[in-house]
């Protein structure tokens, strides 16, 4: 199907039954109930989801393929931001133009920035791309004011010219649409206790992350996929096999860049404003978490890793001591505040000491990612299964 | 006029002068072999073949084009495979792909970009690489990750690789150090199979004389980086210089 073999055709298709139905698999609690704060399906959320994971699957393209660690991917991502609204206040609140200039921008701004980083390699590359992040995050912070908004960021306004539509609708800033269907427009459908949100801005997203998805299975599984492996494996053997390695992890930067650049451009188009802060090199460290809780190397990893990165930062941060108490409510008293002040520093603003402590035990007890993960299931289901023929247990693999 | 021809060829580190005005021609379709005891220039001048370092002096010339100031991957696209010391290949990498990189390599050149179709739709090269397998006896192996193979194994993987680029030139680097002699014999035995088969001029470097005995018909002795003589093997063997070089005066 679509010129993949079986097992990749397949792996496409429960990505894109889980992205069609997360509207429902994301609320799994009835509205109102204890448990509700944990659901995840409500649109902004959704949309993280998927841009997110359209940034993490371009920056596997290098990092999972190559081994080369860029740790200045944010600054693609924001020079995305920054493109699609300009085409936003110039051009017109169509999201197409406004994406696709994202694209093309971050595209060119990673040739340059991947052009001079990679004549080194290991860290220092990881260093140098740092370091171009940081002077993008500088220009955009201060120095070129004018063109990103400063420390506000970019925002629309109503004297905007928008050339190719009106500049604005009854008084108001117009929001971003593609063809008049609203991107934060939104349908909901309450079933009993239920409610289910259908956005149109997430199913947009979920779209260009399908096909994204299925550009870098056919990555991939290509002789440039391979070759790009073969330099992480070994670059030497590669040089002196007749390919120069070169231009191939070039090409492999830009095309991660310009998957930034998507992300960057999508983000925009969801909420048409983009600031500094999404350059600055946190947001960089993010992308390379996101890839390595997931599965490096994996097509599918980067984009679990992003869901769990993104749920935990919403989810877990709204926790608070309050609902802390009533959940251990059951408690005598003092056991009570004892629990409570125990699990406290982990929530709300400390999410991030759950995120280090969910990294580390990863790491430590499944190097291979999320991924690893799954397949030690599966497998412990599999030798159950099989274990009276041992002949099922070696499989030819898939060519 | 030789295939590779070098001429007055120094290289100096620092102090020590690794190679003095070495002079070497290698002849098409013969095995040339350069030994020398440890410290006699002989990775140092390998290296200045495939460019890895650059002479102070001197020329090469491959096949009447100069090879100085050229990467080791142009030097490879003129025709000159190498094979390393330790096997080079790439480990992570099954055994099908790390033989379909050099097909690739030998059709469309340093660099394409193929990005979209499958490995798997090249039927031609895959027929290729699967043909050169055979003839190393590893067809079975193709589907096996090339890091958990045998270190011999390895080895023929490597050459191989070199092999299926039909190079004109292949430069063995010691291809017998550190293994067991049955793996050497079997090693010999793919040399002269592969001397026999095709029309390929082969320089190797060897520290092993069973090796180079039982291959090279000519062989150039290096000794303190410069060549002390050049000859058959028959006549290199009772050589009173060349034993000088390897026991010493006093023997």
């Amino acid at each position: 199907m679509f010129g993949l073999d079986k097992k990749d055709a397949s792996l496409l298709l429960i990505v894109a039954v889980l992205v069609a139905f997360a509207p429902f698999f994301l609320n799994p609690f009835p509205e109102g109930s204890a448990m509700a704060q944990f659901n995840a399906g409500y649109p902004d959320l959704m949309q993280r989801f998927v841009i997110f994971g359209i940034f993490a699957i371009g920056f596997n393209i290098l990092f999972g393929l190559t081994g080369y660690l860029s740790f200045g991917h944010a600054a693609f991502l924001g020079v995305g931001s920054y493109a699609a609204v300009w085409m936003f206040k110039l051009l017109s609140m169509n999201v197409i133009p406004a994406i696709i200039l994202a694209v093309i921008v971050a595209g060119i701004f990673a040739l340059i920035i991947g052009y001079v980083s990679l004549r080194r390699s290991g860290i220092y590359f990881s260093i140098l791309t740092l370091a171009f992040a940081q002077m993008s995050f500088a220009l955009a912070y201060s120095v070129l004011t004018p063109i990103t908004g400063g420390e506000t960021g970019l925002q629309l306004a109503l004297n905007d010219p928008r050339i190719l539509s009106a500049a604005t609708t009854g008084g108001n800033i117009p929001v971003p649409a593609l063809f008049g269907f609203e991107m934060r427009s939104s349908t909901q459908w309450a079933v009993g206790d239920w409610l289910f949100t259908f956005n149109v801005g997430y199913y947009f997203a979920a779209i260009i992350m399908l096909c994204s998805f299925y550009l870098s299975i056919r990555i991939f599984r290509s002789p440039f996929g391979m070759m790009l492996r073969a330099i992480k494996s070994n670059q030497q053997r590669l040089n002196y096999t007749g390919l120069n390695s070169r231009p191939y992890t070039l090409a492999a930067f830009v095309i991660s860049g310009m998957y930034a650049g998507l992300a960057g451009g999508l983000m925009a188009s969801m909420d048409p404003l983009a600031g500094a802060e999404r350059m600055f090199w946190t947001a960089s460290g993010e992308v390379v978490l996101m890839t390595i809780l997931g599965g490096v190397g994996t097509l599918i990893g980067p984009v679990l890793g992003a869901g769990l990165i993104k749920y935990m930062e919403n989810i877990i941060s709204k926790i608070n001591s309050d609902i802390l108490h009533t959940w251990f409510a059951f408690l005598p008293d003092g056991l009570e505040d004892v629990v409570v002040t125990l699990i406290y520093p982990f929530i709300g603003k400390g999410w991030h000491l759950t995120l280090g402590i969910v990294f580390m035990l990863v790491v430590i007890f499944l190097p291979g990612g999320l991924v690893e993960g799954g397949q030690r299931v599966s497998r412990l289901f599999g030798r159950k299964k099989k274990a009276h023929d041992p002949k099922n247990a070696t499989t030819e693999p898939a060519e | 006029m030789g295939i590779l021809e070098v001429k007055d060829v120094n290289k100096r580190f620092g102090g020590l002068q690794a190679l003095g005005n070495v002079n070497l021609s290698v002849a098409e379709n013969t095995c040339h072999a350069i030994i020398g005891p440890n410290g006699a220039g002989k990775s140092t001048l390998l290296n200045c073949l495939v460019g890895k370092l650059i002479p102070d002096t001197g020329s090469v010339m491959f096949d009447g084009q100069s090879v100085l100031g050229r990467t080791p991957f142009e030097i490879n696209q003129m025709g000159i495979s190498r094979v390393f010391q330790t096997p080079e290949i790439f480990g992570d990498l099954t055994v099908m792909e790390n033989m379909l990189i050099p097909c690739f390599a030998k059709r469309d050149g340093s660099f394409a970009l193929h990005g979209i179709r499958s490995v798997f739709s090249e039927t031609g090269l895959r027929e290729q690489a699967e043909q050169m397998l055979e003839e190393v006896n590893m067809l079975d192996k193709r589907h096996m990750h090339a890091a958990s193979m045998s270190r011999g194994d390895k080895r023929r993987l490597e050459m191989a690789m070199c092999l299926v680029q039909k190079p004109k030139l292949l430069l063995l680097d010691e291809p017998t150090a550190g293994m067991a002699r049955a793996d050497t014999n079997n090693t010999i035995d793919l040399l002269k199979e592969i001397k026999e088969k095709r029309n390929i001029t082969i320089a190797i470097i060897e520290h092993d004389m069973h090796v180079v005995f039982s291959l090279a018909e000519r062989i150039t002795v290096l000794a303190q980086g410069t060549p002390l003589v050049e000859d058959t093997p028959e006549n290199i063997k009772g050589h009173p210089k060349v034993k000088e070089a390897y026991l010493g005066e006093a023997a």
